[in-house]
């Protein structure tokens, strides 16, 4: 009986009215957990009860409190007739479980319906007592905790990165049960509710329980997915990767080491404090399968599944050390070598060598060798044995094991960014997996412990290093063009990179990114079972290409040579086939510059033709110029000779992947593979270059003042406020003209995400200057004839002023701008102490880091959420609110702020339906208040958690069906996140000036 | 080809000032659209479509809560910060003056909502603009109706108000509580700040909570010992001796001060019979409702055929209270001034030359 759960019934407020005689209700509540109920006394006659219940006690196994949501269900006590539901809150307990996170769920959480909507709201607390469990066979996994941020969460470090955690679990979908037939909608969609709330639990206690069997202690990048398939089953699978964290102590870290004599062992108490009762395993006796975290002299031994221990760990870490420091030149590069190999074989153990994280701790990318991606159509079956899921399991096997190929023929050993995704159109899926193959160092991968010394060498390489090939020059998977990085000249880098994962802090780039979005649409004849999946395929690899080709021109069009946060979502429909591709484009400055888009025509011969064509690429040489000016892309001269002509032969063109395109049901390529030469030319006559230079053209600039990216950040802006606005927007489009060519879909498509973009930059006008982070669509084909597309970003505001300066700092001006941080550090703290929450003047600005030129790499070698935090337009929240403000970003942090606590994740999962559509204003009246509904819950939950922020929040679906004829609607929508707690910078620093304030001062960490 | 779905939500709700306005106004969707085409915010007509589309929900989902402000403060459907609350509120409760200028001290009926297809063609302001403004009226109306304390504080804390805003619906409450009359002709050139002005001396001075301050309905209703108290002032028409002292104490008075004393002495009698005759009909309703006629006929209009100057109505009401007060045989000083004093700023307040 390891675990106690309490809850208590506070109170109602705001409750609907329920008898209409009196206006008034008369509500009781219900508390269920497992097969558990408690009921509440009947409040009668008030819209705001007031229960103040007992506390309701349920004695449960861990495994149980890691599966089961608390349900509370408020009803209308009816005395002749059946008592009527009001509505349910679904309360995932799973935060209470890990120590460091939640201890106490206490708040206001909405009284949710799937027919009404919020309905009110209910006072509720809620609390574990956990029980050590010495069973080491034991099924829970409590205490493991999980992030969705695909980084180091902010107040963590790493010990050790295991790697790849995936699982699976499949179910009957009740909406597609016989009984469903004769329940009401209400029923089924809770029935669905509860049934994926309680396959999530699962799910997270199995993952949880690998992590422990690894040796870990948390998940990091937690990506969890539903596959609707409809009568085949529900899916609920995840995918992340599994770390040891080790929680940054609390005092500057730069004042406890050199006071300590044994830094080694100081780092390690942290370690046994963290896994105290949550993971009792830590007490436990040593299994043979558990990593050796806690010997901090002895030479590590690297985890492996096969418990076998390799010999090739030797002591790395001081190798790596002289390695990646290579200042001795030369020396480095059979150091380099031999790290590689060891690192590699240590990976190569691992069944698939994957990481779902999209940024790494400063030296641990060493290469970067480009996306590798696989796509598999398969038909749905029934899933008869739900307890054994083998084939949606030898499903995704294969693809893990064709991405792995695909990263060894790159010469990498390892798979970063990695995601999965499906698409379904009744019996046909599409299964994806992408990432970015890598070669990465031994750091983190093996135990022991983190030397602190390995901060100094991160600065050496002057950010240049994970361009450089990690492949065979002679061997060259793909044709590619090599010259020497633009860097440091010593090694050889591609002409474009395209990755999956966030800009790495280190990298130097010159200028500003940009979002790049590749839309394609094609048609595709109607069929039914292996005949469709076959059409698919067939359609896949063409699909991919011209996705392909696209970036590469919008890339080149934009004067830039790499893309980071690529990705490629294809959707399929019943008639149509959707491709769209987005990333950020930068400019590496180790790579080499792009040449223009050359246009050419078959038929030279033509006068007026050839005019035609002229005109075309003085346009296109026009935008390029204008680009350039627009990002401030302006290299440094580079004096190497550009390795081979820009002009190859027309025929070149159509020879790429191709050859890839074999199997029926699979289809798999390597990004990079397009040569240089190919994208550059485009002709004139070949009626897709046509349609090409016109997407090209017609892509429309942002408006001043806005800049939009998909990664975390926007390369090359840093100097954040304070303001930010997260949104989703959904459109969904009907073609009502069914004849559509390719030609005239692509349009429409792009249109679409066009007229989008511009919607979104005109509602928020009044951040300027400011930037859309993490700018990521989803598409989906709903039903014939239909295209949705949603979004979920969020708008941030920069200052612009130092966005200027950035290139041309001179001395005394930054002399200047230290004086005035002075001061207004000064103002600042005045301003803190006589506690006014009027929002500082705008003048109030703070200076740190001016990533000016070359003199700074230094400063950009450092981490980047020290630069950014330094900049803050204090914009103090307001007070007086009777609502805690909660704030929700899809990245990892929040600008000017500091985390100093996560409380959870957050994952939930809401059906909504209507059978009254038009008086609740349609379908976008519908959608809009479900939307605002469920950001309602998220940030109620999170707020009673004891947070003020959501951050790595992401809408993973959102399913909306209608039948305008019956007046009907239904919605999916499942989002996660994690719960956070930060504080302002600047009421850090201010309680760092007053020390009596110790309670936040404690969260100065590595301040500055 | 059609856009079937557009929706935005923000974490924190974005609202636009300038089309709420619009909103407000009683605009459709379209028309909105083009007003802002014209005040140039952006050309393009599908995006300002939409984001109109959009906001025009906001502002339909915000509405329920708009009608209990107190509400919007608690909510958790949409994240507002407070500056834009409180904005929302005020805007929501503000009126056009000329709109309330008509439904004034009319009773807040169905049958008045009735006729405000009537009210909207005259006034200009659009019907849904109306419907909103007298539901507002209505629905500040029933909240204070029930409420103990003063009607200022009552409207101020229940509706989130700013002061001004609050006082013109005390007036407003006051005016249809009383059912003054304000829509006859000789009244028409009186606005609606002229009125609210009077409503606040009213309830500062004349209703049950100018002398207790803890009652019911004390800011809506006069305070009915205080009208009883009003008959004994008859005394000053009645009483020959009284009327003439009283004439000859102001005439000395006024010798010198202004152009038209002449007249004044000429008309003292008349002057004076109306206004101790209005105070003494207060006791019933009836007269209650023609306050502001009466006090148009009896007195402002008389001394306007005569041109008399604000500075001369001014002078000649203060002697007037006044020189009452040294009358021997005069005992009701305090009734008298409470008296005299609204009706003195009341008249200067209509008075417009």
């Amino acid at each position: 009986m390891p675990g106690k759960l309490k809850a208590k019934i506070v109170a109602g407020r705001h409750l609907p009215v329920m008898d209409r005689a009196s206006d008034l209700t008369d509500a009781f509540v219900e508390v269920k957990f497992g097969n558990v109920t408690f009921k509440t006394d009947v409040y009668p006659k008030s819209l705001n009860p007031q229960w103040n219940s007992e506390w309701f006690k349920f004695e449960v196994d861990d495994e149980d409190l890691q599966d089961e949501p608390l349900q509370i269900t408020v009803l209308d006590h009816d005395t002749y007739s059946a008592n009527d539901a009001i509505g349910k809150v679904y309360i995932d307990i799973d935060p209470l479980l890990c120590s460091e996170a939640a201890t106490v769920i206490s708040g206001w959480l909405p009284i949710y319906d799937t027919i009404h909507g919020i309905r009110g709201e209910i006072n509720v607390l809620v609390k574990v007592d956990l029980f050590n469990d010495l069973n080491r066979f034991r099924q829970s996994s409590c205490g493991v905790k999980f992030f969705c941020t695909t980084s180091i969460p902010r107040c963590y470090r790493a010990v050790m990165i295991h790697g790849f955690v995936e699982e699976l679990v499949v179910n009957e979908d009740p909406e597609y049960q016989w009984i469903d037939r004769i329940r009401t909608p209400r029923a089924s969609n809770e029935a669905r509710q509860r049934l994926i709330f309680l396959m999530s639990g699962e799910l997270q206690r199995k993952i949880g329980l690998k992590v422990l069997e690894m040796g870990g202690n948390a998940v990091v990048g937690y990506l969890q997915c539903f596959d609707l398939e409809g009568e085949s089953g529900l899916v609920v699978r995840a995918i992340g990767t599994a770390c040891t964290l080790e929680k940054i102590s609390t005092l500057p870290a730069t004042a406890t080491l050199p006071s300590n004599s044994s830094p080694s062992k100081d780092i390690k108490e942290p370690v046994f404090g963290e896994e105290g009762p949550g993971v009792p395993l830590s007490s436990g006796p040593p299994t043979p399968l558990r990593a050796q975290t806690f010997s901090s002299f002895s030479p590590s031994k690297s985890y492996s599944r096969q418990s076998s221990s390799s010999d090739t760990e030797l002591s790395l870490t001081p190798k790596t050390g002289m390695g990646s420091g290579g200042s001795a030149g030369k020396e480095a590069g059979p150091l380099k070598a031999l790290l590689r190999q060891q690192t590699q074989s240590a990976l190569e153990q691992r069944e698939y060598p994957f990481f779902t994280l999209t940024s790494f701790p400063p030296g641990f990318l060493l290469h970067l060798g480009g996306v590798v991606s696989a796509r598999s159509v398969k038909l749905l079956d029934r899933i008869h044995n739900p307890d054994e899921p083998e084939t949606r399991d030898a499903w995704w096997e294969e693809i893990r094991q064709e991405i792995k190929s695909h990263t060894k023929a790159l010469g990498c050993h390892a798979v970063v960014g990695y995601s999965e995704s499906t698409s379904i159109c009744e019996e046909v899926c599409i299964l994806s997996a992408s990432g970015t193959a890598a070669i990465l160092s031994s750091r983190f991968m093996q135990d022991g412990p983190l030397e602190t010394d390995h901060r100094f060498e991160e600065m050496v390489p002057p950010g240049c290093e994970f361009c450089h090939i990690p492949y065979d020059e002679l061997n060259i998977p793909f044709p590619a063009q090599l010259t020497y990085c633009c860097c440091c000249r010593r090694y050889k880098v591609p002409d474009v990179l395209f990755t999956t994962i966030d800009l790495p802090t280190e990298a130097n780039i010159t200028g500003k990114g940009c979002l790049i979005q590749a839309r394609l649409c094609r048609t595709k004849k109607k069929a039914q079972g292996e005949g469709n999946a076959m059409a698919i395929s067939n359609l896949l690899p063409f699909l991919e290409y011209e996705l392909h080709t696209q970036l590469m021109n919008k890339l080149k069009l934009r004067g830039m040579n790499a893309l980071f946060g690529l990705r490629i979502q294809i959707s399929v429909g019943e008639t149509m086939l959707l491709g769209l591709a987005s990333a950020t484009g930068v400019y590496l400055t180790a790579l080499p510059s792009p040449g223009g888009i050359q246009v050419s025509g078959k038929t030279p011969s033509d006068i007026t033709y050839e005019q035609h064509i002229s005109n075309m690429q003085k346009k296109i040489n026009d935008t390029i110029a204008k680009n350039k000016e627009v990002y401030e892309i302006n290299p440094p001269e580079v004096v190497e000779e550009i390795i081979g002509s820009p002009i190859p032969e027309p025929r070149q063109r159509s020879r790429l992947f191709r050859s890839h395109s074999e199997s029926s049901d699979e289809v798999s390529e390597i990004d990079l593979s397009h040569g240089k030469k190919d994208a550059f030319v485009l002709e004139i006559d070949d009626t897709d270059a046509v349609e090409d230079i016109h997407a090209l053209l017609t892509d429309s600039p942002t408006p001043a003042g806005f800049y939009s990216c998909n990664t975390e950040i926007m390369p090359g802006i840093q100097n954040w406020t304070s303001a930010i606005q997260m949104f989703t927007s959904v459109r969904v489009f009907r073609l009502n003209n069914v004849n559509l060519t390719n030609q005239g879909l692509n349009k429409v498509f792009s249109d679409l995400c066009e007229n989008l973009l511009k919607s979104l930059y005109f509602k928020l006008r009044s951040l300027v200057p400011c930037c859309l982070c993490h700018l990521n669509f989803t598409v989906a084909i709903p039903e014939d004839e239909l295209i949705q597309v949603a979004v979920t970003a969020v708008a941030m505001s920069f200052d612009k002023e130092l966005t200027l300066e950035n290139g041309k700092q001179s001395g005394d001006k930054s002399l200047k701008k230290e004086n005035d941080e002075q001061l207004q550090f000064n103002l600042e703290l005045n301003a803190e102490m006589s506690s006014s929450n009027l929002s500082s003047p705008k003048g109030l600005t703070e200076v740190g880091s001016h990533p000016s030129a070359k003199a700074s790499s230094l400063e950009k070698a450092s981490p980047l959420p020290e630069g950014r935090s330094r900049s803050l337009r204090s914009n103090r929240s307001y007070s007086g609110s009777s609502v805690a403000v909660v704030r929700m970003t899809p990245l990892s942090f929040i600008p000017g702020a500091k985390i100093i606590k996560y409380l959870g994740i957050i994952n939930m999962f809401f059906i909504r339906e209507t059978t009254s559509l038009k008086e609740e204003g349609g379908v976008s009246g519908f959608l809009h208040t479900f939307i605002a509904e469920v950001f309602a819950m998220v940030r109620a939950h999170v707020a009673a958690l004891g947070g003020n922020a959501v951050v790595s929040y992401s809408m993973k679906e959102c399913v909306f069906m209608e039948n305008p004829n019956k007046n009907q609607a239904q919605c999916l929508i499942n989002v996660s996140g994690d719960a956070v707690i930060f504080v302002r910078e600047s009421e850090v620093e201010a309680a760092s000036v007053h020390p009596q304030s110790a309670a936040t001062q404690t969260s100065n960490g590595e301040g500055t | 080809m059609s856009v079937e779905l557009d929706v935005f939500v923000g974490n924190t709700t974005i609202m636009d000032k300038e089309v709420y306005q619009l909103w407000l106004n009683g605009y459709t969707v379209n028309d909105a659209v083009t007003l802002r085409i014209e005040g140039g915010v952006m050309e393009e007509c599908e995006v300002l479509l939409s984001d109109t589309m959009d906001q025009y929900r906001t502002f339909q989902m915000c509405e329920r809560l708009l009608h209990h402000p107190a509400k919007l403060a608690n909510q958790l459907l949409f994240q507002i910060p407070p500056d834009r609350q409180a904005m929302l509120i005020e805007r929501y409760y503000a009126f056009d003056d000329l709109f309330v200028r008509e439904v004034l001290g009319k009773k807040l009926s169905k049958g008045t909502k009735k006729d405000l297809d009537d009210v909207s063609s005259k006034t200009g302001v659009m019907l849904k603009s109306c419907r909103r403004q007298f539901d507002n009226f209505k629905r500040v109306f029933k909240v204070v109706e029930e409420l103990k304390g003063p009607l200022v504080e009552n409207i101020r804390q229940h509706f989130l108000l700013p002061d001004q805003l609050a006082r013109d619906y005390a007036a407003i409450v006051f005016f249809a509580n009383n059912r003054f009359e304000t829509g006859k002709k000789k009244l028409l050139y009186l606005t609606f700040q002229d009125f609210a002005f009077c409503a606040g001396q009213l309830i500062n001075n004349w209703t049950l909570g100018a002398v207790d301050n803890m009652m019911e309905d004390m800011d809506v209703d006069l305070d009915k010992e205080f009208l009883q108290d009003l008959k004994d002032l008859k005394i000053l028409i009645t009483d020959k001796d009284l009327l003439d002292q009283h004439k000859s104490l102001v005439c000395t008075a006024l010798r010198g001060k202004t152009n038209v004393l002449n007249e004044m002495e000429a008309n003292f009698k008349n002057l004076s019979r109306g206004l101790v005759n209005i105070a003494a009909k207060l006791i019933n309703a009836k007269d209650v409702r023609d306050f502001f006629i009466d006090l148009v006929e009896k007195f402002i209009e008389p001394c306007r055929s005569d041109k008399w100057t604000s500075v001369d109505v001014n002078l000649y009401l203060t002697h007037y209270t006044n020189s009452a007060h040294i009358l021997d045989t005069f005992k009701h000083h305090s009734v008298w001034t409470r008296y005299m004093g609204v009706i003195k700023s009341c008249i200067l307040k209509m008075y417009h030359e």
